[in-house]
């Protein structure tokens, strides 16, 4: 499998991956049963999706692989995730807001890939698009509801985007692996990306009453390089546990 | 005076005519008040327990060691919370909400299985969990489908279909870990010593010593009794264990005899009652933790009702 192509696939499942685990460490602490229950359906959805990458690399590499070996035995440093997926639930409001941003990057990257020339990503962002649209649904319901709700939610929803908005700019980011592939029909152009993605946060945001912070210009980038932030680790060292300890068990 | 005492025979005759005729209780339907109380007693510390239950499991969510290992994992927690969801409703059909019903659970009023109060200290647990706690459970459940009162019968079936389930992806991890290294061998016969004991205490003290047993079974509540479900769940449950190389942690166990379709059944020890009343009054190992876990998650959970009702609210009142 050639870099850049791997490189791609891996931001892609790695993205859904590390999602997928914040929301799943969500489980058994929502707000209420229902929204619990919610926001597991959306960590499944996550990892079926990343699933299908992780087994799709695999099958085009090299060696006798799985897509559980590719999911799970990598060093921190070759984890090609955003740093916005990484970044703890805390609050109610930081978790849904930082699933907002993510759903919402979601929606457009697979509406462009629908129709990529790569035909395993089109079939991909084929099926995956029903999810994410239900998925982007429901949170921007309710970063319109956090906004018209009450004071304290407005202020939470406030505060995580200020908080989480750093880390949005790093999503329209190419590496230069497969940075010669953007915007040719195979993978979709980072600045149109951008633009529907801004788009659709400004008219959610709009409706919520709420903004974008006073500096936001601020951004952090370096997941997609493998430069993550230290909750990283700590994610890993959970996750790859049991691997790790026992690599020649099978579960 | 006399006139209401005179109407409350003929109602309670009434009532006590259709559980005879296996005619369900239905909400609207005039029932004993210890009835109800029973009843409420009962569906919510099943809703409470299905909800509880999520948190030993949860704990091994961000451990699982595969793709497909942590989505079967996170999808029967989700199914174990649906349980609760319905649980809940079942309940508030007997005139008390889902908040009254989490407030007494806060308060102590209410209890939830006290399995939940062990911990989940190996991958394996997760494979015990299934086999036998959702065992356990099913075995009850099962019995429970013909229940007297129609919404907890009709929650029922829903539900078993689902433990069944449960039950088999359950023993699906044991069998592999057996299949597999010394440390998995080791993990799982360490689940099952942990797990065996918690998972027969389920059933309830012996019929003898319950103190609901009675009433309950006379209003067809419940359908088989404590020891019977028990020694059911037991005779189903060795054999399994014994087919992949389990060993049930009873010194005493051995077979007894043949049922009528020829299976073995099983003489066994008693359970530590002493442990069982501990745990059951509060001092297991994760009574407290499992409590402050679902009020924290509950205070936490706070603004984001409050702000879901507010907007309701306001959208109400917009478009009146
Ligand atoms: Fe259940
Ligand atoms: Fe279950």
């Amino acid at each position: 499998m050639e870099t850049g192509k791997r490189n791609y696939y891996l931001e892609i499942a790695d993205n859904a991956h590390i999602l997928s685990h914040r929301l799943a460490e969500n489980c058994s602490r929502g707000p209420f049963l229902e929204e619990d229950l919610a926001c597991t359906n959306v960590a499944l959805d996550l990892i079926g999706l990343a699933e299908s990458v992780y087994n799709e690399i695999a099958k085009q590499l090299e060696g006798n692989i799985s897509g559980d070996d590719v999911a799970y035995r990598r060093d921190e440093i070759d984890y090609r995730n955003c740093l916005l997926t990484e970044q703890p639930n805390d609050d109610f409001a930081h978790l849904m807001t930082r699933q907002f941003f993510m759903d919402t990057y979601h929606y457009y990257i697979f509406t462009e890939l629908s129709v990529s020339s790569d035909t395993f990503l089109s079939a991909l962002a084929n099926k995956s698009l029903k999810e994410v649209t239900y998925h982007l649904k429901r949170s921007s319901e309710w970063m319109i509801r956090f906004g018209n709700g009450t004071k304290e939610s407005s202020e939470r929803a406030q505060a995580a985007i200020n908080r989480l908005w750093r880390y949005t700019d790093e999503l329209f980011t190419s590496d230069e692996s497969y940075s010669d592939l953007i915007g040719t029909g195979v993978y979709p152009d980072q600045d149109k990306l951008k633009k529907s993605w801004m788009q659709k946060v400004d008219e959610v945001f709009f409706l919520a009453q709420l903004r974008k912070p006073e500096n936001k210009g601020f951004q952090l980038h370096g997941g997609k390089s493998g430069r993550h932030s230290e909750h990283m680790g700590y994610i890993l060292s959970e996750m790859q546990f049991l691997p790790n300890k026992y690599p020649d068990a099978t579960w | 005076m006399k006139e209401t005492l005179l109407d409350e025979a003929t109602l309670l005759a009434e009532f006590e005519a259709k559980i005879d005729a296996e005619i369900k209780i239905e909400p609207r339907d005039w029932m004993p008040d210890a009835y109800r109380k029973h009843l409420i007693r009962q569906i919510s510390q099943h809703a409470h327990s299905e909800v509880i239950g999520m948190q030993p499991e949860g704990n091994w969510i961000t451990r699982a060691p595969s793709l497909r290992s942590k989505k079967i994992l996170l999808a029967k927690i989700q199914d174990e919370g649906g349980h609760g969801l319905y649980l809940y409703s079942a309940a508030e059909t007997l005139g008390v909400s889902r908040d009254q019903y989490i407030q007494w659970l806060h308060e102590g009023k209410a209890k939830y299985a006290s399995v939940f109060n062990y911990p989940t200290l190996n991958w394996a647990d997760i494979g015990a969990i299934g086999w036998l706690v959702d065992g356990a459970a099913i075995t009850n459940q099962v019995s429970l489908q013909r229940t007297s009162y129609g919404p907890y019968s009709r929650a029922m079936v829903r539900i078993c279909k689902e433990e069944s389930f449960h039950q088999r992806q359950g023993y699906e991890i044991m069998w592999k870990m057996m299949e597999g290294t010394k440390d998995q061998q080791r993990m799982a016969q360490d689940a099952i010593n942990r797990w065996w004991w918690p998972a027969l205490m389920m059933f309830g003290p012996h019929d003898s010593d319950s103190a609901h047993t009675g009433n309950a079974m006379k209003w067809k509540i419940k359908r088989e009794t404590n020891d019977r479900l028990r020694e059911k769940f037991i005779n189903k449950t060795v054999p399994q264990a014994e087919l992949i190389g389990l060993k049930v942690p009873d010194a005493n166990l051995k077979v007894s005899g043949t049922d009528s379709f020829g299976e073995p059944t099983y003489d066994h020890s008693d359970i530590n009652w002493e442990e069982f009343w501990q745990v059951v009054n509060g001092n297991g190992p994760c009574n407290e933790q499992r409590l402050e876990h679902h009020v924290k998650a509950h205070q936490d959970g706070k603004w984001v009702r409050e702000c879901a009702k507010a907007f309701q609210n306001n959208n109400d009142s917009i478009n009146r």
